[in-house]
């Protein structure tokens, strides 16, 4: 026979939380002490989220398609920008200065977005376009992208990485990056240390969300870009050649993953063949945030993202770090379904 | 919105179910091999084989690798000697998969007519392979699996070569509560039942010493740590215990240094790897202390000359590999089996018979296993990373530092 679950009491309820009531002061004194290294970390964070995330909301916002296997795109630029180190830095050769470390870091973002770009068109030359071009649903692309994100995932995992880094069935494991930029404080902001790589992530991170801003809204390819996204037959007619529009959005999206991809081995310090799945969910969840299709909703997103969860570590506890974040999306969704600046690439422009 | 989220979710529903399934399929068709050896007479058979079921190339193969090389040495040194019943070694992947690994098991027993298994590696696979081998009446030691209820089924086929997750807990704490002298100890663990076990055990033990304690965690699939680090930092501690695996351990070592967080750093049998030091760096790693049930070859060699040449033999067999993390367990449980062979027992049934009253010197501890199957030996030794490399300290009991 069932047993009836003793009777749900209120009083039981508040009985329990309460002991969590008093430590909530002891929480907020937490938060409040770790307030600004909080904010300076969720920013850097938010940063390379944003950059990710601009790869998927592009790609949504021409085709309609989450592009699963953009957190793919992202691991292979981490994966470049650690084959420029390995291959120019002695793992013992202490930091890099002046003109060499300028020249190391441009080498890596170019190899990186190289990397990235180039995967990202090559994708969608091989696992979408057929699909778009015999007209099947979009359900169809989505499994599609599942499915070329899992194998890109193995395909690391087996052959590339131990090939590129002579680690013969040891392509799972983390790599590691030497220590090539010697960390220093350069200013702090209540008490909080802001790092050199702290500034050099950030100010990477704006400098490519302004020039592909730039790109979007004042070239005659942005504006292609926008025309499809708007209405891709109209576009058609007014001469636009979609196939390179799209082709240019995979590159451009593909390219932003790289720089993000370089920036999150220069924080992190490390890389393995499934590092974009996390960052990928978290970066389609800043996308969705923002307003998937919608630019400048991706970087808010990002940035929003980063220091809610950081915010929401401090004050819960790591463990519910993800849990503050999801329920934000939940509450930013539920008053606002289509994310906080809206749905699509042309909307947020002004 | 909403029609478009659940979409998505039917498909990465079907992309999940998808990966499962290949994954079973694959430990499924493994070649079926036909041998004549498990015909189960008086007569002693010409040979016999034993399988080993573990993550030998997914994400965790560094420490189930180790453990089936160890086990691979002993077998091949065995069989160099040409008895009168060889021992065929067959190793099967289960990618850590604990649905997998029963796949795997059951096939061995139906095509490779296994008699005995090292194994399974992990404490999830194990669950599931319990049961199987339980009913096949087939005999296994596990060189790995820690978690504390897998003794507790009254399995009578089932042992281990390691002391369990309890038995490490409080003598990582005893040693820490000892040797190191902290006012403030901050613990931090990957939420996982085996790091949270380990972190609040060391956390109990330190709290009754009188030191003022503090806690955070974070998932193991993360890869940035400041919430818990930015806690630390706060705090200021003198020790802090990390509860977890080296792939997340050495960022997050690294990350506290890069914060300022000067204490001592200390962490279990799942961070002591070398990658750990390549994950923190070896200047951050330098100092970190390890504890485990396990006794680690290379670092006792300067101690021990056991130890020191079966570091030789291993790294000369494996390439240059180190033995890692349970390479001398894998070693220890595969010795068990020959014991068992050379005493005459070729049956599975014999060979568990024999394993419950094997008393015998091993490699790494006096093996001699108890009726539930856990190892009798409980010694927790300590390690500590010097000069880049891990080098043991001692046993947890005595063990001081210099």
């Amino acid at each position: 026979m069932l047993r009836r679950p003793a009777p749900f009491r209120l009083a039981d309820l508040f009985a329990s939380l309460l002991p969590k009531a008093i430590t909530v002061t002891e929480q907020f004194n937490n938060l409040i002490a770790q307030f600004w290294p909080t904010t300076v970390d969720g920013v850097v964070k938010g940063a390379i989220y944003a950059l990710i995330a601009l790869g998927y909301t592009m790609v949504y916002g021409v085709l309609r398609l989450i592009n699963f296997a953009h957190s793919e795109i992202f691991m292979t630029g981490s994966i470049g920008a650690l084959v420029v180190v390995t291959t120019l830095v002695a793992p013992t050769a202490g930091p890099v200065t002046g003109l060499g470390l300028v020249g190391l870091l441009l080498l890596m973002a170019v190899v990186s977005m190289a990397a990235s770009g180039g995967m990202a068109v090559l994708l969608e030359q091989i696992a979408y376009r057929p699909l778009r071009k015999h007209g099947s649903s979009r359900l169809a692309a989505l499994i599609s992208a599942i499915g070329a994100s899992l194998f890109l995932m193995e395909f690391f995992a087996l052959v590339v990485i131990p090939w590129l880094f002579d680690r013969g069935g040891q392509g799972r494991n983390q790599i590691a990056m030497a220590r090539f930029l010697e960390r220093e404080e350069v200013f702090t902001i209540f008490g909080a240390s802001v790092s050199n790589n702290d500034l050099l992530i950030l100010a990477a991170a704006l400098l490519m969300m302004f020039l592909l801003d730039q790109l979007v809204n004042r070239t005659k390819i942005g504006r292609g870009i926008r025309a499809t996204a708007m209405d891709p037959q109209t576009a058609v007619l007014m001469g636009v050649n979609i196939d390179r529009i799209v082709r240019i959005t995979f590159l451009v999206g593909g390219a932003m993953a790289g720089i993000a991809g370089m920036l999150f081995l220069l924080k992190y310090e490390n890389t393995r063949y499934n590092i974009g799945f996390i960052l990928g969910i978290k970066a389609f969840t800043a996308a969705v945030l923002g307003g998937i299709g919608n630019i400048r909703g991706a970087l808010v997103g990002g940035f929003v993202l980063g220091l809610v969860e950081n915010y929401g570590g401090a004050f819960f506890g790591g463990q519910w770090l993800n849990v503050v974040a999801f329920v934000v999306l939940v509450l930013v969704l539920m008053f606002r379904p289509t994310g906080i600046l809206g749905e699509s690439i042309q909307q947020a422009r002004a | 919105m909403r029609p478009r989220i659940a979409r998505f979710g039917g498909a990465l529903a079907v992309g999940t179910a998808l990966t499962l399934g290949l994954a079973a399929c694959g430990g499924g068709s493994d070649t079926p091999k036909q041998d004549a050896t498990g015909g189960g007479d008086a007569a002693a058979p010409a040979s016999i084989t034993v399988g080993f079921v573990g993550d030998l190339a997914g994400d965790n193969a560094a420490i189930v690798i180790p453990p089936r090389n160890g086990a691979q040495l002993a077998f091949d040194e065995y069989n160099a000697k040409n008895p009168k019943v060889k021992i065929e070694f067959k190793a099967y992947d289960s990618k850590g998969d604990a649905s997998t690994a029963a796949n795997l098991v059951k096939t061995a027993i139906q095509n490779d007519k296994i008699s005995a298994l090292i194994g399974p590696a992990f404490s999830g696979e194990s669950q599931q392979v319990q049961p199987i081998l339980e009913e096949a009446k087939i005999p296994s030691v596990s060189p790995s699996a820690t978690r504390t209820d897998l003794a507790s089924k009254g399995a009578k086929y089932w042992h281990r070569i390691v002391a369990n997750d309890d038995v490490q807990g409080p003598g990582a704490a005893e040693f820490a509560g000892r040797a190191i002298t902290a006012k403030k100890v901050f613990v931090i663990d990957d939420k996982s039942a085996y790091g949270q076990g380990l972190a609040q055990a060391v956390a109990k033990t330190m709290g009754e010493k009188g030191a003022e304690v503090q806690a955070d965690s974070f998932e193991a699939t993360e890869t940035d740590f400041s919430a818990a680090v930015n806690k630390a930092a706060a705090f200021k501690p003198d020790f802090v215990f990390f509860g977890g695996y080296y792939a997340q351990g050495g960022p997050l070592l690294k990350q506290l240094r890069d914060k300022g967080v000067t204490g001592r750093f200390m962490s279990g049998d799942g961070s002591l790897h070398t990658k750990f030091i390549e994950g923190a760096g070896a200047q951050q790693a330098e100092g970190t202390l390890f504890s485990c049930p396990c006794k680690i070859a290379y670092a006792f060699a300067a101690k021990d000359e056991k130890a020191k040449t079966f570091t030789e033999t291993f790294k000369t067999k494996f390439q240059g590999q180190l033995p890692e993390i349970y390479a001398t367990e894998g070693y220890d449980a595969a010795s068990t089996i020959i014991k068992a062979v050379e005493a005459g027992n070729t049956t599975p049934e014999k060979i568990n018979e024999f394993i419950a009253t094997a008393d015998f010197e091993g490699l790494g501890k006096h093996v001699k296993y108890n009726p539930n199957g856990e190892i009798a030996d409980t010694n927790v030794y300590i390690y500590q990373v010097k000069n880049g490399t891990v080098e043991a300290v001692g046993n947890s009991k005595d063990a001081t530092l210099g």
